[in-house]
């Protein structure tokens, strides 16, 4: 708690090791701008493939564009927009989306709420068996699944392909809230309990908004999963309820491709994540339960 | 506002240990009772049997004339001060202390009362906006506080609240609490293992010892008549100096002597009539205590030669106000389950019974010249001498019941 008169001078600096150390973390942010540079590189590519015109990108690579902007048009996206399949596809990936993302997060945080701090018998098996429902991996489901479906008559429906992704996201939906609410101090739980806090009253005022970040990470995550899922969509959604992914797979030929349709659609796809991702971030706060103990 | 009463509660966990067994405690309306003991003594889960964070395995609790061992903590009415403070950390101040009476759905307007006043009596009102983060250890305390006493409770809870603070403004806050209790005349619960916070806060202590009540008094009495050699070695600083002594008659006088390995001491004739039962253990060993505030550099004081000890001085140290000398007695030390205890609390890991040498702490005057190597003569004030039964380490005072009743606890 105190400090005393040589924690705040620190080390002293010479002239020598100044520069030393600038240059170091000069080297080293160069170094970062290099990899992130490299990294977008495809993305870059995309989206400059995305406004050339399919004869363009026929003819020469994205990259002369960059040397000749005139050829660089929207075309390509308002074609996409007055194509109706397409926008359907869009649709049905947001109603496929927002309903096993939401879910997921309500489910699971209950869950791991009941899981991390209510007593009742079974509590650790029934944990454990969750935890143990990780490692199963969602291929080997398919067709077991696709059995069920069509008995209960959701086979191709949005409903079946979301339950899909809700019944295979809860295991780690549900570990990763509860190891994130254990750590919770028993002691707040505890002191809203004798505030005259009922279970769901803490629950909703004191576990929610601590366990923001956690929610927050978990929320962009699963939306990420579920977003750009090819495999559950190809298998369950019939051709009314594909989501975009299936629409551009489709859009795929043997020998050349349409590139004006694919490029401009997955780029389309690829911003409304990043839209959910920065709307999420602000939660991310470091520190949140500063204070509140010692 | 309200009494609490505790009948025959204990705790046993599901692997049977028993941390808490036939606690019996009567507090009475607006009374400050202070639990006690080494850690791991069940203070603490006795402090959350009655706060409702805890089961209770059997017995009954009454607050106020409802009994609540099925009643919910949040329907108790009883408010707790943690020692972690349990601040919640997203909230500020104002919502920290408000939370308690949001829940129950009291008006804005009220509420709003209640904080700036709570806040107030605090010195918090201008830390209302801020969040517990930004805040010191002293002012999370008393937020911790605010949040107790805005709700105006049946009882406040309070579990070791300052021993996260720093000595001096453990100091403070202890005469603050000591203060708004009084005020307010809310009955309290408060547990420490510090018996310092104990002596000042309590109207009355109760010392525990492995889940059992060992004695229930005001502070005075806890100090000056101690019902066995638990009680004796944990109430007091520097702790009561505990040695195996012999009893023997004093031929010329109506007095006794009392045999310390070599040394003897006068056992005044008052205080033999004061405690009769004393008379039985003529010819026995006997546990004695002499608290180190009973003794004197003899160089200070006129010193009959049957109330002084002689030894040499092992260490002194100097506190200003006082000096601690440490000599060694050839006397063996009182090796029974209580000092053993005792001696876990203070870190030390065993007594030596064979040892036919005790350590002794002397509290003299800082006049004292004496230096660690110099011959060293005490006075001891024979008529403070403390008398234990060897076996039972019972207290042997004047009325036979108390140490018969201290033996029957031991028993059940």
């Amino acid at each position: 708690m105190m400090t005393t008169p040589q924690d705040e001078e620190g080390p002293r600096t010479t002239l020598a090791s100044r520069i030393t150390s600038l240059l170091g973390s000069g080297l080293v942010q160069l170094f970062l701008v290099c990899v992130a540079l490299f990294w977008l590189m495809p993305t870059l590519g995309l989206f400059v493939t995305s406004l050339r015109s399919p004869q363009d990108n026929a003819s020469s690579g994205w990259w002369t564009a960059l040397l000749e902007p005139a050829q660089l048009s929207l075309e390509n996206y308002a074609a996409l927009l007055d194509n109706p399949d397409f926008v359907a596809s869009f649709v049905n990936t947001v109603l496929i989306t927002v309903p096993a993302t939401v879910i997921i997060v309500v489910v699971a945080s209950l869950a791991a709420y009941a899981f991390a701090w209510l007593e009742f018998p079974g509590r650790d098996w029934l944990f454990l068996i969750v935890v143990g429902l990780l490692v199963v991996p969602l291929q080997v489901a398919l067709i077991p699944i696709a059995q069920v479906y069509g008995g209960a008559g959701l086979y191709g429906s949005i409903l079946g392909v979301v339950l899909f992704h809700v019944g295979f996201g809860l295991p780690f939906a549900i570990f990763l809230l509860r190891n994130f609410f254990a750590a919770i101090p028993r002691d707040l739980l505890e002191a809203a309990r004798m505030d005259g806090g009922r279970e769901i009253t803490i629950f909703r005022r004191v576990i929610l908004p601590l366990g923001g970040p956690a929610i927050a990470s978990l929320t962009i995550f699963q939306f990420l999963w579920v977003w750009n899922d090819l495999l559950v969509a190809l298998v369950f959604a019939d051709a009314q309820s594909a989501p975009m992914t299936v629409a551009l797979q489709s859009e795929m030929r043997q020998f050349g491709a349409n590139l004006d349709v694919i490029s401009a659609g997955a780029f389309l796809s690829m911003v409304v994540p990043l839209v959910v991702f920065f709307a999420f971030q602000r939660y991310f706060v470091q520190g949140v339960m500063a204070g509140s103990v010692k | 506002m309200a009494s609490i009463r505790l009948a025959g509660v204990s705790k046993v966990y599901p692997d049977r240990t028993a941390a808490v067994s036939e606690l019996a405690l009567d507090i009475t309306e607006g009374e400050f009772l202070v639990l006690v003991g080494p850690s791991g003594c069940g203070k603490t889960t006795a402090l959350r049997m009655i706060a409702g964070l805890e089961e209770i395995s059997s017995g009954t609790l009454t607050i106020g004339d409802r009994v609540v061992n099925r009643v919910p903590a949040r329907d108790r009415d009883v408010a707790m001060v943690f020692q972690s403070y349990a601040l919640y950390p997203h909230l500020t101040v104002r919502d920290n202390i408000a939370f308690g009476l949001q829940l129950r759905k009291m008006p804005k307007a009220e509420i709003a009362k209640r904080v700036e006043q709570a806040a107030e009596t605090l010195g918090l009102t201008e830390h209302l906006d801020r969040r517990p983060r930004n805040l010191s250890g002293g002012q999370r305390q008393r937020v911790a506080m605010g949040r107790a006493i805005v709700r105006k409770p049946h009882a406040f809870l309070m579990d070791e609240p300052l021993s996260n603070l720093d000595a001096k403004l453990r100091v403070q806050m202890r005469a603050e609490i000591s203060r708004i209790q009084r005020d307010l005349g809310v009955t309290t619960v408060y547990v420490t293992h510090d018996q310092v916070e104990a002596m000042t806060l309590g109207d009355r202590v109760a010392v525990l010892k492995k889940g059992v009540l060992q004695q229930v008094a005001p502070p005075q009495e806890l100090y000056d008549r101690p019902t066995n050699i638990f009680v004796a070695g944990f109430i007091g600083s520097p702790s009561m100096n505990l040695l195996q002594a012999r009893l023997e008659a004093d031929t010329g006088t109506t007095g006794a002597r009392l045999r310390l390995g070599e040394q003897t001491l006068a056992v005044p004739a008052a205080l033999l009539a004061e405690r009769p039962r004393l008379r039985d253990y003529i010819g026995h060993d006997v546990a004695v205590g002499i608290r180190p505030e009973d003794m004197e550099d003899a160089e200070l004081v006129d010193t009959p030669d049957d109330s002084a000890l002689t030894s040499t001085t092992d260490l002194v140290e100097a506190l200003g106000s006082e000096i601690l000398l440490h000599f060694q007695l050839d006397a063996p030390p009182v090796v029974t389950e209580d000092t053993k205890e005792l001696a876990r609390d203070v870190g030390a890991d065993h007594l030596d019974a064979a040892s036919r040498k005790s350590d002794i702490i002397a509290r003299c005057s800082p006049r004292s010249r004496t230096k660690s190597g110099d011959p060293l003569r005490v006075r001891v004030d024979t008529t403070r001498l403390y008398f234990f039964d060897p076996e039972t380490g019972a207290g042997i005072w004047g009325d036979p019941s108390s140490a018969y009743q201290h033996k029957e606890e031991s028993h059940a």
